[in-house]
């Protein structure tokens, strides 16, 4: 709905148009009717390239309908550099804000994905690129924090470019912060997922999201330390081909499993059962409304571990509509104040 | 400012220095000459020997960010290796990360100080040109993350504290480095440093640059010298990002709030340790004298703190950089 409203606004503009309507695949150039694409999720039907998601549509496409408690809705950052660069970072904070209707870069609180409970935290890259400043590193303590007290298992969304430049040395510390509080969590006996999604690169990769226990990447996400063009400068030579990928993540030994957009909620719930004693079988059942044969399909998929395949399958597809089903009608719900809030 | 493309890429930042160097020169001239001769010259020398430490004094107290940037990177200032050399009174080098190699850029070993004894952790760039291109110019790669890992676990259990000294550009961003999993290997650091069970000292000697800095830089008590940085991007990767132009470094380096003062403003380290007049690079003797005294005051310090206490301050301590507000 919000996207549709984007596009509505877009079509005034006549340059725009195609933009508007269609999008253009960044991964393989095909053309995309962006209704259909929504609610595929933002995944490319021809090359299953997946899209960056907004944060709360992740959120909706992930926990149980209804399950969602934030927290720390209003925590803001503050410029303590005074930091300028043409544009005043307060100004940019500012356009953030109103443009996202968000009050920085991550949303965070208590949901229950397949009913199982837990604190999770997904970064928004529609702010400020999904830099990690003050904010984004405070509320993943504090997720941590809460989790290790009320032993919930923490599932983190990373989408980022890195630490936010226009906090200085303190985005920098917020790494530390981060880790700090991961530490924490563990030692209390607490269980972490991270899941990188494109992209995932510089202060983010190189702290909470690569020191959780289990680490999980979506299809063909650009995930590393330093960027490709930095590297490709720095040594003079030709990138290898798929460079930085999740699928050369896995090869390396670097992440534990590729999960598809479409099956992320099943996944994310049966490394859940299996972190708190529950039964992982019974919890991928639970919840699926009726249609057996979906059921026993999503069975074989994992049987196959056909989450590594890249390619579109049927059995991803009728994951996809199913969950695609369910986060239309979460969002209708959620996307309501926000559309609002776009039109201002 | 006219856009001159024959200017260089970046405005030399170390041209504050030429004539201070060019009195010192003089200096030396008129003090050879007096040697040689017969000739006075001792009320002459001593006039512009004050001359210098006064013009000396004046440059150092109004550097521009960016120039210190610069006196940060200077090819005279001292190294960890000039630390080991000439502030130890025994230190036992040790190699291997025993999972894949050996990176010079970062060496550890055991160490004495008077009555101290603990593991020493540091970035190396190397003093020859050979030397700095083995280190990567102090760039380490996931190896050299892990061998720092291996040994303060190693200090761990032979109950000795840890000291790292930063002085890096930045980690190495190169294929193999991304392949081994630096991103990783920086983050485990970070966490594991939070765990450890000895007291940490960190000290930034020169560059504090990025993640490639707090992989050795997590720590109870956080000390910067004086003409040393400590930033999330070089100077020159923020102005091309943000100012889309290299050449913007000295905005940037303005911008992002890097040097000693700053972060010490800011609540990000404990205290700024004074170099001598005109930098650590005029007189190194006297800059690792003021650096030993501090962490000998440290090390006593950290010692009378129980460990658990030790490690809830540790996480405070970074827990509290950077407090958001309500909005």
């Amino acid at each position: 709905m919000v996207a549709n409203d984007m596009a509505w606004t877009r079509f005034g503009k006549k340059k725009d148009m195609p933009g508007g309507l269609w999008i253009k695949c960044e991964s393989c150039g095909a053309m995309l009717f962006r209704k259909e694409f929504e609610q595929r999720n933002r995944v490319c039907q021809t090359c299953n390239y997946h899209f960056t998601l907004p944060a709360r549509e992740r959120v909706a496409l992930t926990i149980d309908e209804g399950s969602f408690e934030e927290k720390w809705i209003k925590l803001g950052a503050e410029d303590v550099l005074d930091f300028n660069d043409r544009i005043p970072y307060r100004e940019k904070l500012e356009a953030s804000r109103k443009k996202t209707s968000e009050s920085d870069a991550m949303v965070t609180g208590k949901a229950s994905i397949k009913g199982i409970p837990c604190a999770i935290g997904v970064m928004n890259f529609q702010f400020m690129g999904g830099s990690m400043g003050m904010v984004v590193g405070t509320k993943i303590a504090l997720l941590c924090e809460m989790a290790a007290e009320e032993g919930l298992p923490v599932v983190l969304f990373a989408c980022s470019g890195g630490a936010r430049m226009h906090e200085g040395a303190v985005s920098l510390m917020q790494m530390a912060k981060t880790c700090g509080a991961l530490q924490r969590l563990h030692k209390a006996g607490g269980v972490s997922i991270s899941v990188m999604t494109h992209p995932t690169t510089g202060g983010v990769t190189a702290s909470f999201s690569s020191v959780c226990d289990f680490l999980i990447a979506e299809p063909g996400a650009l995930i590393g330390f330093a960027g490709p063009r930095v590297i490709a400068t720095t040594i003079k030579k030709e990138l290898p081909k798929g460079f930085q990928r999740s699928e050369f993540l896995l090869e390396k030994g670097q992440i534990d499993r590729i999960v598809d957009r479409a099956n992320m909620r099943n996944e994310l719930a049966r490394l859940l059962a299996y972190s708190t004693g529950l039964d992982p079988v019974a919890i991928y059942k639970a919840g699926e409304e009726k249609a057996d044969g979906e059921v026993i399909d999503g069975q074989k998929a994992v049987a196959a571990d056909a989450e590594v395949t890249t390619k579109t399958d049927k059995k991803a597809d009728a994951k996809a509509k199913k969950a695609d089903a369910k986060a239309k009608r979460v969002d209708k719900k959620k996307a309501k104040p926000k559309a609002k809030a776009k039109k201002v | 400012m006219s856009q001159s493309s024959t200017k260089p890429a970046v405005q030399d930042g170390l041209a504050f220095e030429r004539p201070l160097n060019e009195l010192q020169t003089k200096i030396d001239e008129l003090r050879s000459l007096s040697s040689g001769s017969h000739l006075e010259l001792q009320g002459e020398i001593d006039l512009l020997e004050d001359r210098l430490k006064r013009q000396t004094a004046e440059v150092y107290e109004g550097l521009s960010p960016w120039e210190r940037v610069n006196v940060a990177r200077h090819a005279d200032r001292p190294l960890t290796t000039d630390y080991v050399t000439m502030m130890l009174d025994d230190f036992v080098e040790l190699h291997g990360d025993r999972l894949y190699g050996d990176d010079p850029a970062i060496m550890t070993g055991l160490a004495t100080m008077g009555e101290h004894r603990f593991l020493m952790v540091g970035h190396r760039k190397g003093k020859t040109v050979k030397d700095r291109l083995a280190c990567n110019f102090g760039c380490a790669h996931p190896e050299g993350y892990r061998k720092a890992l291996q040994k303060m676990q190693l200090a761990q259990k032979l109950k000795l504290p840890i000291i790292s000294f930063i002085n890096t550009p930045g980690a190495y961003p190169g294929i193999g480095a991304e392949e081994r999993g630096q991103a990783s290997a920086i983050a485990r650091n970070i966490l594991e440093m939070f765990a450890l069970e000895v007291p940490i000292i960190t000290l930034v000697i020169g560059e504090g640059g990025s993640g490639g800095a707090l992989g050795i830089g997590v720590g109870d008590r956080v000390g910067m010298l004086e003409n040393s940085y400590y930033s999330v991007i070089s100077p020159e990767g923020c102005a091309a990002i943000l100012w889309k132009s290299g050449e913007k470094a000295p905005e940037a380096a303005e911008a992002l709030k890097l040097t000693s003062k700053d972060l010490l403003r800011l609540g990000l380290v404990d205290k700024v340790i004074p170099e001598p007049l005109g930098g650590a690079h005029r007189d190194q003797k006297g800059t690792i004298a003021n650096v030993r005294v501090q962490l000998s005051e440290w090390l006593d310090e950290l010692k009378g703190i129980e460990i658990s206490e030790l490690l809830d301050q540790r996480y405070r301590k970074f827990r509290q950089m950077g407090v958001p507000v309500e909005l």
